[in-house]
């Protein structure tokens, strides 16, 4: 097998020399799908670039990184965007990202000084409700009120991972308690963030875990202002979404280019209206009116990188023991 | 025994069918394993997934082919105006896409759906459908109309002059279900356990969705987990072939069990039941269909009210999904008949080959993609083969369903024929053209219409590869979704739904296009 590594290894390096270069990023695949920023990040590069931007979409940020995982280093990708801070430190352990050389004065609620990756969005996750609804305000009033909600399931879906580091940050050696307590105001548990939001809407649950910037879908796209998210006062989990250059790249010049093109205004104000995720850095024009509506958590709270994979399977065996019974 | 005589000897064909069926499944998985460089051991948490996994699954089968008997049996004795659309129409949760119909369902049964709403409006305590009933009732709903076209089927087999020969021996409507309908049901109902057992093995956003959180966590979401979370391909692949065991296990006993009908030939001609024409039995007939049709079709009405608003307005990238569905299904559906037909001649001899048939709904969609993403890696692009992939996995995941519509009623011919076809010394390509095929056609029109059916409506492994500018219909009404667009989903369901109906009725009814029943 190894001589068809190296095959296709000369195969890919020949082709890389013809006219145009192309620069491959894989994704997730709602980053390119008609409705995500894929079409309009494309077209925008490819006017500065010379070259052919392809996008390849797979699954989710987690489903990108075993993809990535299973391809190794003989895998096609330049650059791959999509991660969050829940994946980074398991990429960075792959020892196939390079460095990269991109300097931005973020707006992130967070520092951010990571060597191999370079940010582009973020959001807080959050319980999104009816507007009129009377909800809790954090995660012990939720547990002790009669509240419905639906939620992701950690092990397949992004954003219930998120929820199980939020709880586990928030409530630390109380997270497992917390959790009994809220098992019987979960309605059920979904694959991913797409079905659980589809019940929510259709009424099965009082309220949803999504993001605080989901209303403003509905004000934007729909006029629809009875939506809204919950804050609450332990404070709201922070995904903070990443793009990395590979070390094995054929293009690193474009992959840098790609990597400085995400921090520019033009990228960062397609972000809010595709993504319906804050900018890493704030665009000139300042975000639609309806972002102005959302609520806005005093405190973020983020796992260190370094502590994310032992904290989260320690989350994820208290999420199981909580519920299973 | 008959072995020796018909179109048996043309066993060859069958033989390459069923290594290429057992190559497509088995490969990935023996990659997975390569790629991983040896097996995983299953945890603690996967062993009480295995247990649930098989709790449900063995609930879910019983109670669809219970409730499927009495439902064959009334389609099969009645006539009505309407009979057709009807069986059609039933036939629809089977193929739609998990999230489309599970959204049907809760429309219906979730708790702000019709039923709990009129439940509260009358002042009767509400029901709740998450945990393990929900599951069993989703899994029901998605097989009880499969399981009633098998057994129907069955009854169709009997022919017409053994219900006239017990209508002139005067008997009642008991001694013919002694006589005729339970030797049929003992040959018939092995087979549609075996089936819908192995779909719900594999089953795993329903139960999830329906179970109410991880006490219903199945094998394929341990197998997710494996692979997303930690990246055990070992384990992942374990767990994949443990599901292929149990379902190879319960093939084996279904196949030992089912027995052959051996009710002789008949003139292939429609049948009028005498024994049923009775005041009882004509309104236990009428309330079974009665109820099975609001089980199965009011979550149909709430997807066509839900996605009816959004139809029309789908943006144009839905349509274009939508054309590439039908080009996939139609690949898949030419290369399910392909690799049927021949299985079953040669399943004539050696009726454990239809277990190799078995073994693609229960293999996990998960670890076969990631297996082919292996395989096809270092040659090929895998975007750039998405669809022709999509249409060779979708192809083998129809098979099953195909064999065991097509395997009892070529019993059945060769019982009737085979003799006959041997003393006039045809050749097997003449038997094939003369006497299998004109009986057969029923049989092959309703599998191609299901391998359709199934191939628009399954998002198959197209999410693993997916290319951002082709997309299938079920992949494009997810992408929807994940960009908020509930009700233009809604609408692209609906789209999915008529379409998968139209090409299954087109097909299914192209096979009977002279039948009378």
């Amino acid at each position: 097998m190894k001589y068809l590594a190296i095959a296709t290894g000369l195969f890919a390096a020949t082709t890389a020399v013809a006219e145009t270069p192309t620069l491959t990023i894989y994704t997730y695949d709602s980053f390119v799908s008609d409705w995500g920023p894929g079409p309009a990040v494309e077209e925008a590069f490819e006017k500065t670039c010379e070259c052919d931007l392809q996008f390849v979409g797979t699954g989710d940020g987690a489903s990108l990184l075993a993809r990535l995982r299973l391809e190794g280093a003989r895998t096609d990708a330049d650059i791959v965007l999509g991660l969050d801070t829940g994946l980074t430190a398991a990429a960075a352990e792959t020892g196939l990202f390079a460095p990269h050389s991109v300097s931005a004065d973020y707006d992130l609620p967070i520092a951010w000084d990571d060597p191999l990756f370079v940010p582009f969005d973020w959001g807080h996750f959050a319980f999104v409700a009816d507007a009129q609804f009377d909800a809790p305000g954090n995660f012990r009033e939720l547990a002790d009120s009669d509240t419905s909600i639906v939620i992701q399931d950690p092990r397949s879906s992004t954003p219930g991972l998120g929820l199980l580091m939020w709880v586990k940050t928030a409530h630390g050696d109380e997270a497992e308690e917390i959790w009994a307590g809220l098992s019987d105001n979960i309605v059920t548990v979904t694959k991913g963030w797409s079905e659980a939001y589809g019940l929510f809407l259709e009424g099965e649950s009082d309220m949803v875990l999504s993001y605080t910037t989901s209303p403003a879908y509905h004000i934007i796209a729909e006029d629809d202002r009875s939506k809204a998210a919950v804050p609450f006062d332990e404070g709201h989990y922070t995904q903070i979404e990443v793009a990395g250059k590979l070390a094995g790249t054929d293009q690193p010049e474009l992959a840098d280019a790609f990597l400085q093109f995400m921090t520019s205004d033009t990228f960062q104000s397609i972000i809010p209206t595709t993504n319906w995720m804050y900018p890493a850095i704030m665009p000139e024009a300042g975000l639609p009116a309806a972002f102005d509506t959302l609520i806005e958590p005093e405190k973020s709270l983020l796992v260190p990188a370094g502590k994310s994979v032992e904290l989260r399977d320690q989350a994820l065996e208290e999420w199981l023991r909580a519920l299973s019974q | 025994m008959a072995a020796r005589a018909f179109a048996i000897r043309r066993g060859g064909p069958g033989f390459v069918a069923a290594a290429l069926v057992a190559a497509t499944i088995l490969g990935p998985v023996a990659a997975v394993l390569w790629r991983a460089g040896g097996g995983g051991w299953p945890g603690p948490a996967d062993w009480a997934a295995l247990r649930f996994t098989l709790m449900q699954a063995t609930l879910s089968t019983l109670i669809s082919v219970a409730l499927a008997v009495p439902a064959a049996r009334a389609l099969a004795r009645r006539r009505f105006v309407g009979r057709r659309v009807l069986i059609t129409a039933l036939g629809a949760p089977f193929i739609l896409p998990v999230i489309v119909a599970v959204l049907g369902l809760l429309a219906v049964f979730g708790r702000a759906g019709t039923l709990n709403t009129a439940l509260d409006a009358t002042g009767l305590p509400t029901v709740q459908i998450y945990g393990l009933h929900g599951v069993v009732l989703a899994h029901v709903f998605f097989n009880l109309p499969l399981a009633t076209r098998i057994i129907l089927q069955g009854w169709q087999s009997i022919p017409a002059e053994r219900f006239r020969l017990a209508a002139s021996l005067g008997m009642n409507a008991g001694q013919v279900m002694r006589h005729l309908e339970l030797p049929m049901l003992r040959a018939v109902v092995p087979g549609a356990l075996m089936v819908i057992f192995a779909i719900c093995l594999s089953s795993f956003a329903v139960a999830l969705t329906l179970g109410g959180g991880p006490r219903a966590t199945t094998v394929e979401l341990a197998i997710y987990q494996a692979f997303r979370f930690d990246f055990d391909l070992g384990r992942a692949a374990v767990l994949a072939c443990i599901q292929l065991a149990l379902v190879t296990v319960a093939a084996i006993l279904a196949l030992r069990v089912a027995q052959t009908g051996g009710f002789g030939a008949g003139l292939d001609r429609s049948l009028r039941r005498f024994d049923a024409e009775t005041p009882a039995l004509r309104l236990l007939d009428g309330t079974v269909l009665l109820l099975v049709a609001l089980f199965l079709l009011t979550p149909m009405v709430a997807i066509v009210l839900r996605g009816g608003g959004a139809v029309l307005d789908l943006p144009g990238s839905v349509w274009r999904a939508a054309a590439v569905s039908l080009a996939v299904a139609a690949a898949s559906t030419a290369l399910t008949l392909a690799l049927a037909l021949p299985m079953a001649l040669a399943a004539l001899r050696r009726p454990m080959l239809e277990a190799v048939g078995l073994l693609g709904i229960a293999a996990s969609p998960l670890v076969i993609g990631v297996g082919l993403f292996v395989l096809i890696n270092p040659w090929a692009d895998p975007t750039r083969l998405a669809l022709a992939v999509t249409a060779l996995v979708n192809a083998v995941m129809a098979l099953p369903f195909a064999l065991r519509v097509m395997t009892p009623q070529l019993i059945d011919i060769r019982s009737d024929f085979g003799r006959l076809c041997d003393s006039l010394g045809m050749s097997p390509r003449d038997q094939l053209r003369l006497v299998i095929l004109p009986r057969l056609r029923r049989q092959i029109g309703f599998a191609a219409g299901l391998a359709a059916a199934l191939s628009i409506g399954d998002l198959g492994v197209i999410a693993l590869f997916a290319d951002p500018d082709i997309a299938t219909l079920p992949l494009q009404i997810l992408r929807l979704m994940g960009a908020y667009r509930m009700t233009d989903a809604a609408g692209a369901g609906l789209l999915l739904l008529v379409l998968s109906l139209t090409v299954f009725w087109l097909l299914d009814q192209g096979g009977r296009a002279d039948a009378d029943a």
